[in-house]
């Protein structure tokens, strides 16, 4: 089983504080990969908020391919952020592992919002594309005030490969993810979290509905819904789907992973909406088990279970600072003077909703909408 | 010079050129006559011979003959009472005396066109290989990576929607104050669209069956839906319903088919302003997967008083159905009309869909049915299927197996993002081996959101003596053994509805507990696994590629 373990704070926090959770939670061997995403940058980001990041790992041949390109396209370089790398037995690690920060093209900047948006994810598809076939260019993110990181190898170890304990590196929202043992045949797309226009996800467990969910995303024509190296990363793209395409408020993403039954819906205030989400989006039904962990545009942070609650998964922390885990000692480790006894097991209805800078925690029921 | 056929019967046929042959056992036959009162196709009928014995006796030989007149079961020659191995014979002997016996070696195809009539027969394909469907496993299971769900102790919902269904994109609903509201000004149809058991019962009308069958396979599926909560609902078949039933509130249950001949639809159409329920659906049927192309007949014997009031014609005359609708020559414009109409006759509050036979052409028909806003599903109707009646050559040779062309449909409304608006039905050959839970789980993993079924319904749930080797068959005959498809009440009142209905409970209760079985391990619940094909594989590498599952040996 993966673990995950994400932070939310008001303030900045090192990425460590979630390494040393996931190796908390670690039983038996777990080399095959960390992820982390990082939201709400702080340290030498904190005054770039505005300008997008583009994060990734690159050969050589790879950095000139992504030089020429993104000078092509008219991003201008602001500021690039390496993180300093030592020798680790057991990690093979790659060239270049980038943030960089990037000012928009001269014909963008005065554009809205959604243009710039969409121009980002164009050119991270684009990058993706050039460098696919011989793994020179790896891109995870690229989008204002997001960070991703990811490697092969065990999580602890990763974070003293890319120094973090020293490093600056710092942000409001973490997520790391640490996989488990089964999954080989290691790529590096396949490792969570996921991110997309401003939402990501990170998920444990088996994805059984995950072909049909496949082809139903890959339906809908809208750039970014690629890649599907894991399965998993159809969470991070039903929410996109669910949030920004749909518009809908964020607990609907609930509806739409694990819908209610007809009689339950029809208890439901909202049951007439709630029937059509159910039939529309029918091929979103996940059907566990699955605990994903996640976070929107705006800084909100949700866990939601699948519809058994088949998954272990905790969420506690004090005002301010939240931790939302796959095992209650990753929570022990990463947030330990908190009153346990608030600590909350979401069960197959809840969704807990953690709002922006870890304001407060609410826990918001399926069954009574 | 007189031929010498007359001596030796040179032109009749020899028991060994038929497909049953009678093994009557002289030594058993108390010679009650049951068997051959009930036989029928009167294939065996009671014989006088004469027998000579020797007998011999003292010391030295001194033969003496005995001639003795006995009285014996006889099976017939005339290829017109061939025996169909139906073994009701052997049903109503008391001292199994007497089976008929499959002969592999018959040349029944050769002779059966007496009088330059093609041989005609109901049933199925006569193909007792196995089918495409037979040969799918269901083999992604989850194990130790993450835990299967528990078929026993889980709870499973399959169920799925037939009707239309629109696309997220496309609902009247916007957030408001952080909830969901339905816009009711935008103006947008809203497709109807119903909650049912994926296992449908499908077309089969009364006429082709009997009342008793029929009324029985009606108090099955209500009881399914009243007292277990399982909403399975079941096709009319061409030819109407009766009109109790019509106004009653069960026809939300039901689904009524209109076909070429528009039998009973006069009827139904009357009925409407009487109606307290709409009925679940209304089926267009434009053909049919063992018969595509051939019309249907019900014949003058088979009209008597009750069908000709549900169908709204005289006594005792044949009922023929056009082979295509008399009205249709374009799908853009007449069947578009077709389910408008019926779609207009209930308010557009049911749903409307074609039936249509397997073909290489449904992938066409699929597209404009898309691109029609009130073509709520589209059912195809595989080769494999049954029929009450048709021409051998239809049944034997014409057609398309259900497997490849629900996958392809299935494919085509992905690539284009429209899979989860257009139901797919499948049909034809499901539990042709009486494997009803797999085959009906591999269609809905090859894309299918339902499926129907008819032969297995009405050998399990009336114990129908048809098979793949040509037994009995003779649905097209009103001579029914089982009193399945007849409307002589000798014979039908030998059917138990009570006991029908009783069967088609037991049945769908077990299929439900059988599904599960398949669909725990896979670790699916919520929803039907439409589409889920990585589920699938076969060990037939040409099956695995066209349609495009894991090929595992």
């Amino acid at each position: 089983m993966c673990r995950l373990a994400a932070l939310t704070s008001a303030e900045y926090i090192s990425p460590m504080e979630t390494i040393l959770a996931l190796e908390t939670m670690k039983e038996g061997h777990d080399g095959s990969g960390m992820g982390l995403i990082l939201k709400g940058l702080g340290g030498e980001f904190e005054d770039l908020k505005d300008y997008p990041v583009l994060s990734g790992i690159c050969s050589e041949a790879g950095m000139k391919t992504l030089d020429s390109y993104m000078n092509k396209i008219g991003f201008k370089l602001k500021y690039t952020w390496t993180p300093k790398t030592k020798a680790i037995k057991g990690i093979k690690g790659h060239d270049n592992y980038f943030a960089r920060v990037y000012d928009y093209p001269d014909i963008v900047k005065d554009r809205p919002e959604p243009v710039k948006e969409g121009l980002l994810l164009n050119t991270r598809l684009a990058l993706r594309a050039l460098g696919e076939l011989d793994e020179s260019i790896i891109i995870f993110a690229f989008y204002p005030d997001i960070l991703a990181l990811k490697e092969v190898g065990d999580p602890l170890q990763l974070g003293e490969f890319f120094g973090l304990e020293k490093s600056s590196l710092k942000a409001k929202i973490i997520l790391a993810q640490g996989r488990q043992n089964t999954n080989y045949a290691i790529n590096l797309y396949a490792c969570h979290p996921f991110f997309i226009q401003g939402y990501g996800t990170m998920t444990n467990g088996e994805n059984t509905a995950f072909v049909p969910i496949r082809e139903f995303l890959s339906g809908r024509n809208i750039p970014g819904y690629i890649g599907y190296n894991s399965d998993s990363e159809v969470f991070c793209h039903i929410l996109h789907y669910t949030c920004r395409q749909l518009g809908y408020p964020l607990h609907y993403y609930k509806d739409v992973i694990t819908p209610l039954k007809q009689e339950e819906i029809d208890r439901r205030p909202d049951h007439e909406a709630t029937s059509f989400l159910k039939m529309s989006l029918r091929p979103l039904c996940i059907d566990g088990p699955n605990c994903v962990i996640g976070f929107t545009p705006d800084g909100t942070c949700f866990m939601v279970q699948d519809s058994k609650k088949l998954r272990p998964g905790v969420v506690g922390g004090l005002n301010g600072k939240y931790g939302l885990m796959s095992e209650e000692c990753g929570l022990d480790s990463a947030i330990p003077g908190r009153e346990k006894s608030t600590d909350i097991f979401p069960m197959k209805y809840d969704m807990v909703i953690i709002k922006p800078d870890a304001e407060e925690v609410t826990v918001w029921n399926q069954l009574h909408g | 010079m007189e031929p010498a056929s007359r001596l030796d019967n040179n032109h009749d046929l020899a028991v060994k050129d038929f497909p049953y042959i009678i093994r009557w056992r002289d030594d058993r036959c108390k010679r009650c006559g049951k068997c051959t009162a009930v036989c029928p196709m009167y294939s065996i009928e009671p014989a006088v011979v004469v027998k000579r014995t020797l007998h011999s006796e003292g010391s030295t030989p001194e033969p003496k003959s005995t001639r003795r007149v006995e009285t014996i079961v006889k099976q017939t020659t005339d290829i017109g009472k061939y025996c169909t191995g139906c073994g009701t014979c052997t049903l109503v002997c008391p001292n199994e005396a007497i089976e008929p016996e499959y002969n592999p070696q018959h040349k029944f195809n050769f002779h059966k066109n007496r009088g330059g009539h093609p041989y005609r027969r109901g049933g199925r394909r006569n193909d007792p290989s196995p089918s495409t469907l037979d040969k799918l496993r269901f083999s992604r299971i989850s194990m130790l990576t993450d835990p299967a769900l528990d078929a026993g102790r889980h709870e499973f919902r399959i169920r799925t929607y037939l009707g239309r269904i629109l696309p997220a994109e496309e609902l009247p609903v916007k957030a408001v104050d952080g909830r969901l509201e339905v816009t009711k000004k935008s103006g947008t149809f809203i497709p109807p669209v119903r909650e049912i058991y994926p296992v449908m019962i499908g077309s089969m009308s009364i006429g082709a069956l009997s009342p008793n069958m029929w009324e029985g396979l009606a108090m099955g599926i209500t009881y399914l839906n009243e007292v277990e909560g399982m909403p399975v609902v079941m096709c009319s078949g061409e030819g109407g319903m009766p009109q109790r039933l019509l106004k009653s509130r069960f026809i939300k249950y039901f689904i009524p088919q209109i076909a070429s001949g528009y039998f009973g639809w006069d009827e139904i159409v009357r009925t409407i302003p009487h109606m307290v329920e709409d009925p679940c659906a209304i089926e267009i049927k434009y053909g049919q997967g063992a018969k595509p192309g051939d019309g249907g007949l019900l014949m003058a014997h088979k009209v008597l008083k009750l069908i000709s009031e549900i169908r709204g014609v005289p006594m005792g005359v044949d009922l023929p159905s056009p082979p295509t609708h008399q009205t249709k020559y374009s799908i853009e414009e007449a069947v578009a009309k077709m389910i408008q109409s019926m779609s207009m006759a209930w308010g557009f509050r049911v749903p409307v869909y074609p039936k249509i036979s397997g073909t290489h052409t449904a992938k066409a028909v699929l597209n404009n049915l898309i691109r029609n806003p009130y073509a709520a599903a589209l059912s195809i109707d595989g080769d494999d299927g049954g029929t009450g009646a048709a021409y051998n050559v239809s049944m034997d040779s014409m057609g398309h197996p259900i497997a490849s062309n629900v996958r392809e449909c299935y494919l085509d409304l992905v690539a284009q993002g429209k899979q989860n608006e257009l139901p797919l039905i499948a049909a034809g050959g499901v539990g042709k081996r009486g494997n009803l839970a797999a085959n009906a789980a591999a269609l809905f993993m090859l894309g299918a959101s339902a499926v129907s079924i008819g032969k297995y319904i009405m050998q399990a749930a009336a114990q129908c003596f048809g098979d793949e080797y040509n037994r009995c068959n003779v649905c097209n005959l009103g001579k029914c053994p089982r009193g399945i498809t007849t409307q002589d009440p000798r014979l039908y009142r030998r059917l138990d509805p009570d006991k029908v209905a009783e069967r088609v409970v037991e049945v769908y209760k077990s299929l439900d507990v059988e599904l599960k079985k398949i669909f725990a391990p896979m670790g699916r619940s919520t929803e039907l696994p439409i589409g889920m094909s990585d589920g699938l594989s076969t060990d037939d590498p040409a099956i695995a590629e066209r349609l495009k599952i894991k090929f595992t040996c």
